[in-house]
Order: structure tokens, then C-alpha cells, then sequence
């Protein structure tokens, strides 16, 4: 084995960009299950916007324009899982899985002509006296925009639920909606509007995929990408800084497993592969076998039909 | 009364269904994918193959498939549901459908089975493969002579036979013109996950390969290659010449389009036997793709001239003296490999590093 071929720092800025999809797509999971709505449909959000974002970049030349179509087509989609859920009452995991099926159709149908195009590339931020800082110049400030952006909007997320009223009332929603709803909030129009925010983030998580990581659109180019953004609210116990670590980490063992390998480590990667589904688990084990229910954090109206009466 | 008859003619139209292969002279042909046909290699070569045996056969017959199927047990469930949907012939084309395929055959003894790369069969199970590791020397001699950094990066799949014999077909030829070249292989576990193939190619590309070659479905290794720049590829199952003015320099293409028509020829003939197929490219099962002018005249020469003798039967690829990774000897001096062995290599030749996943 020989480790000084791996570059260390290359290695953490790749990190920063292959958990940026799943990142993304977490911290907007994270606050529709804080308004109580489990949406299982991320898959779907991610590759509509995955393929939405790809044939707007492509048509219009801009990957900026290419990341809002995006995240209006991965709103758009999640109305539809808003109106099933919160309107028509249907059930809410079995409407999330019809809208990872629906998604993954729409969207290699969408494709079709989009199959073997490049985007135009996405440029990255290089600030003058910033990026030539050795060490950390490489890592932290020479990425496109979207991975600052998502560092940010964990921020924005954390302040958000935390520090204001609006933030206060989404989280009362998803803890008891019956007490929300006694004291007049609307309680279906807030859970739309965290539905919406879901499907933008998620759709940017997929368009980030397209546009950057791979870039490049392939029929089920998510392969499993959203499934692993919900593993990861659960890992994060619904807390948004958690879930960038935890973003960070599974991100982080892709790369070093693949790293590993390349380098020529002889510990089977099978078992990197699937350490942090192994952690996932630990997490869980530890988390809910503290001393209340509660220590797990999980909103307490999680995935419950919501129906107004009197 | 009304709704007694409606009953009847349900029954009646559940009967037929049931027994479609009387109800029909169509002959029903089925295709079982392990990706989408978009995927732009593997899966979209096969159903290049499915068209075209529409195209030859036009109204006599009718072909379904089912795409990306996950290898295993729900592998068996799609299968059973084609073979009772009145299918005659069914195309089973990933290693991993082996078992599921020759459980779902011993059910339905009446259907045709051809299972790709695969090795077991039955009376109504035939295998096919192609010998990819013939394109592989022909890749390895470009691969050899294109790099400057001499680390040539490999994106394994699945560790079988398959594409081991792949890694050791390219390294071989690539030693043969360039003996300080080097292979760092990577495992990805998954023959199509665009974004996990991004990362192997990035990674290789890290670790200071200069030429990558791929053993995975999609094209997001090229995709990598184009935005590292100064990197090389090669299209792989399919030609991938939307990368020609980029990364891509010439390809293996899978083309089994004659195959399929011949196949499904003798099903309707009534000729169809349990055969075992394992075409190169003489034969003209396995193609290579142009050779782009990234490529120096006299080693594009040379790799036209490796592949005419390959075609011919000339030649070779696994000619001795080849020894084993650990020393031992493989193949002596003139010897070649025979087709047992090389079905199940699970070994590096000599001068490959690290260990074959078990």
C-alpha cells in the first residue's frame, strides 16, 4: 500500500463535491420532515431536476439559469406529492414512491434528446487571495458556487428553524398539528410550502449531479443518490448541522474508498462501502435507546394525515 | 344477467391470455436489461440488437423489454412474468441473471432461454458472450503507447472472470510496447452508477493516470476525462462518439445485432437448439471503433494490424510465456490460453498489483 500517492487535499476538496448532491438534497428533506410531512418521492425530485437542470443549462448557455430550472422543476414535481398528501389525503409513503417512479419516467423521457450533450461548464469561484493560500486554498475556496451555497443554506436552515417565529410555527406544525392548527396557523399551506422547499432543494441536488459532478445526463443518473439523502435526515436526528457532517462523511467515504483502491490498500472496500449505513444504524441504536423517545428528535406528527375538522 | 356474461367474457379473455402462444403467430421475443437503454453503452447496444431484429422481421415478430432490472432474485420475477406473457424467446443479457434465468427455464421448458456472458446452461438455455478481451489488446497496445505519465487508470465493475481477463487482455499489449507502464485499478462494485464512475475516473486521474480505461456502462468516465483535460478514453460495449472530439480516441463495440437475428431465426424455423456462443472479432461480434487522429499514424497502424491478425485468427491475445501474478508459470513460450481457463481467470498476470476482490 502506498498512501503518499493519495493527495490529501485533493481528496478533501473531492469530498466537499460529492456530498454536495446528497447535501442538498438532505437539508430540504430535513425541513419537510420538520413540518411533519415524510416525503420518500427525493429520488424522483432529484433526477427531474437532474434532467431539468441539465436541458435548461444546455438550451440557455447558463448553468446558473440551468440550477433555478431545476429547482422549479423539483417544486413543480413535489406539488404534485402536496396535493395527493395534504388535499386528497392519500398516504404519504406510498405517494413518495409513487413520485420516485413517476420522477425517474418523466425524466428519461424528458432526456431522450439530451443523451450524450455537454453542459456549459460551471465556474468556479477563485478568489484571488483566497485560493492561492497553500492547504487551504485548494480545499476550501477554489469550488463552484453550489458547494458554498449549500454550506449556506444549512446555515440559513439552522437560523431559520431556530431563531424565528416562522421557523418556531413550522416546527410546531410537525410536532402536533392539531395544537398548530387550534391556534390558527394553516396548517396544510405551511406544509405545502415545506413540500415546495423539499422539491427545490432536491432538484438542485440532481442538477448539481448533471451539471458538475458528472456532468453529463444518463438515464438514472441518481442511482440510489436520494435514498441515501433520507438515510441521512435520520442520521442528522433532524438537526441541520448534523446533516452536513453527515453529508460530509458519506461523501468522504466514497472518495476514500475509491482512493484506497487506487492506491492499494488491502482491506476489502466492501467494508468502507458500507460503513456509513453501518453508522447510520449505530446512530440509531444509540439515539433511541436513550432515556425518552424524544432524545431521537423526530417530529412527532412525522408522516401523519392532517385533517381539519371543526 | 348482464354482468354474468361480462364475467364469462372476462374468463374467456383470461384464457387466451393464458395461453397467448396459441392465440398468437407472432413469435413474442423478450429482453431482460440490467440499465436503462439510454445508458449510451452496455444496455443500449443490446437493444441496438433488439431493433434491429424488429427491423429485419418486421410484423412476424414482437419484441418487449424490461430495463434496468437489478441482478438477483426480482431479476427471476421479471423473467417469470415475460415467460408468461407468452414470450418465445428471452435475452437475458447481465452475468447476474445466470441463476434467475436457468430457475425460471426449468418452468417453462416450451421457452427459449439465451443468457449473455454467463456459463451454465440447459436444453432451452443457450449462452452468448463476445470476446471482449480481444478489443481490450487492441485498447491496451493505444493505451501503452498514448500515456506519458505511464500510469494507466482501470474502473473495474463486478471482479468476474470477465473483466479480469479485460485488465489482464489490456495490461499485457500495453507492457508489451511501454514495459514502465502501470495499472492502478479501481472497483466500483456496479456495472451502471454514472456518478460513482465520475468519481473512480476523477480519483485515477488524481493519482496521476493520464489514460483511463473503463469496464462500466456509462459514459460519465469520459465525462471526467473531457473535464480533466489531457486524459484519454475509450468508449466501452458501445462506440461513445459523442466523445470523439474530446477524450475518446477508439472504443469497443458490443454488436450483437447479427446474433439476435440469427437467434430468433431459429426459434421461428423451429431449428433453435442450446448452444454456447463466444464470438471475438473475426466473427465481428466485438468492433472496434474509429480511431480518432489524437492517436500518432504508426500506432494506429499498429493497433489496425494487432486487430487484422486478432480477426484472422493469427494471433493471440493471451500467447505464452505468461506468467501468473505470483511468479508461477501460466502459458510457456508460443502457448496459447485455452477457452476453459479463460472463461474462469481469476488471476493477474504477472507485473498487475493488488488482489482480484473475492
Amino acid at each position: 500500500m502506498d498512501l503518499s500517492s493519495i493527495n490529501w487535499l485533493l481528496l478533501l476538496a473531492s469530498l466537499m463535491v460529492a456530498a454536495t448532491p446528497i447535501l442538498l438534497a438532505g437539508i430540504g428533506e430535513l425541513v419537510v420532515e420538520k413540518a411533519g410531512v415524510l416525503n420518500l418521492g427525493v429520488e424522483g425530485m432529484m433526477i427531474t431536476g437532474a434532467i431539468a437542470g441539465f436541458a435548461t443549462a444546455v438550451e440557455s448557455g447558463s448553468p446558473t439559469l440551468g440550477f433555478l430550472g431545476a429547482a422549479v422543476a423539483g417544486a413543480l414535481l413535489s406539488m404534485l406529492f402536496a396535493v395527493l398528501t395534504q388535499f386528497a389525503l392519500a398516504n404519504q409513503v406510498a405517494s413518495g414512491l409513487a413520485l420516485t417512479l413517476f420522477g425517474l419516467g418523466l425524466s428519461s423521457l424528458m432526456g431522450q434528446s439530451y443523451v450524450g450533450l455537454k453542459p456549459p461548464s460551471t465556474p468556479k469561484l477563485d478568489i484571488p487571495l483566497l485560493s492561492d493560500i497553500p492547504v487551504l486554498g485548494p480545499v476550501l475556496f477554489s469550488h463552484d458556487l453550489m458547494v458554498y451555497f449549500s454550506i449556506a443554506l444549512v446555515a440559513a436552515t439552522w437560523a431559520f428553524l431556530k431563531y424565528t417565529r416562522a421557523g418556531l410555527t413550522l416546527r410546531a406544525v410537525g410536532e402536533n398539528h392539531e395544537a398548530a392548527h387550534a391556534l390558527g396557523y394553516k396548517v396544510v399551506a405551511i406544509r405545502c410550502a415545506a413540500i415546495a422547499f423539499g422539491g427545490a432543494c432536491a432538484g438542485l441536488g440532481g442538477a448539481y449531479l448533471s451539471l458538475v459532478r458528472v456532468p453529463q445526463w444518463t438515464e438514472g443518473m441518481t442511482s440510489g443518490a436520494g435514498w441515501i439523502a433520507l438515510a441521512l435526515v435520520v442520521f442528522a436526528s433532524w438537526k441541520p448541522w448534523r446533516v452536513l457532517i453527515g453529508a460530509y462523511l458519506f461523501g468522504g467515504i466514497t472518495v476514500l474508498q475509491l482512493n484506497l483502491q487506487a492506491a492499494g490498500l488491502k482491506v476489502p472496500v466492501e467494508y468502507l462501502s458500507m460503513s456509513p449505513y453501518i453508522i447510520t444504524i449505530i446512530v440509531l441504536v444509540i439515539m433511541s435507546s436513550g432515556r425518552s423517545r424524544g432524545a431521537l428528535g423526530a417530529p412527532a406528527s412525522l408522516g401523519r394525515t392532517f385533517h381539519a375538522t371543526g | 344477467m348482464k354482468k354474468r356474461t361480462l364475467l364469462k367474457g372476462a374468463v374467456a379473455a383470461l384464457a387466451l391470455a393464458a395461453a397467448p402462444a396459441l392465440a398468437q403467430d407472432k413469435t413474442k421475443v423478450g429482453f431482460v436489461y440490467v440499465g436503462p437503454v439510454g445508458d449510451g453503452g452496455w444496455t443500449y447496444e443490446h437493444d441496438q440488437g433488439r431493433k434491429a431484429v424488429e427491423a429485419e422481421f418486421g410484423d412476424a415478430v414482437e419484441t418487449v423489454y424490461v430495463e434496468n432490472v437489478p441482478e438477483g432474485p426480482d431479476a427471476e420475477r421479471v423473467i417469470t412474468q415475460m415467460a408468461l406473457d407468452g414470450a418465445d424467446l428471452i435475452f437475458t443479457t447481465s452475468f447476474g441473471y445466470m441463476d434467475p434465468t436457468i430457475n425460471v427455464a426449468a418452468k417453462f421448458p416450451d421457452v427459449k432461454f439465451e443468457h449473455a456472458t454467463g456459463y451454465k446452461t440447459a436444453p432451452n438455455v443457450s449462452v452468448y458472450s463476445a470476446r471482449f478481451y480481444e478489443g481490450r489488446a487492441v485498447q491496451g497496445t493505444i493505451a501503452g503507447h498514448m500515456t506519458e505519465s505511464n500510469v494507466i487508470g482501470y474502473i473495474g465493475s463486478v471482479p468476474i472472470p470477465e473483466v479480469v481477463r479485460g485488465i489482464n487482455s489490456a495490461y499485457i499489449h500495453a507492457k508489451k510496447v511501454n514495459p514502465d507502464v502501470q495499472f492502478k485499478i479501481v472497483w466500483v462494485y456496479e456495472w451502471f452508477n454514472p456518478a460513482k464512475e465520475a468519481d473512480a475516473a476523477k480519483v485515477l486521474i488524481e493519482q496521476g493516470a493520464d489514460v483511463i480505461l473503463q469496464h462500466t456502462d456509462s459514459t460519465a468516465p469520459l465525462a471526467a476525462a473531457a473535464e480533466a483535460g489531457n486524459v484519454i478514453g475509450f468508449g466501452q460495449a458501445s462506440d461513445m462518439a459523442e466523445y470523439k472530439d474530446g477524450p475518446r480516441v477508439s472504443s469497443i463495440i458490443d454488436n450483437w445485432a447479427p446474433y439476435y437475428i440469427a437467434r430468433t431465426k431459429a426459434v421461428m424455423d423451429g431449428t433453435w437448439e442450446s448452444t454456447n456462443t463466444w464470438d471475438g472479432i473475426g466473427p465481428g461480434m466485438v468492433g472496434i471503433g474509429e480511431i480518432t487522429d489524437k492517436v500518432p499514424a504508426e500506432v494506429k497502424a499498429e493497433a489496425e494490424a494487432l486487430q487484422a491478425s486478432i480477426a484472422s485468427g493469427e494471433y493471440h491475445p493471451f500467447t505464452g510465456p505468461i506468467k501468473k501474478q505470483d511468479g508461477s508459470d501460466w502459458l510457456a513460450e508460443g502457448e496459447t490460453a485455452d477457452d476453459g481457463t479463460l472463461a474462469g481467470m481469476n488471476f493477474y498476470v504477472e507485473g498487475l498489483e493488488g488482489e482480484i476482490p473475492q
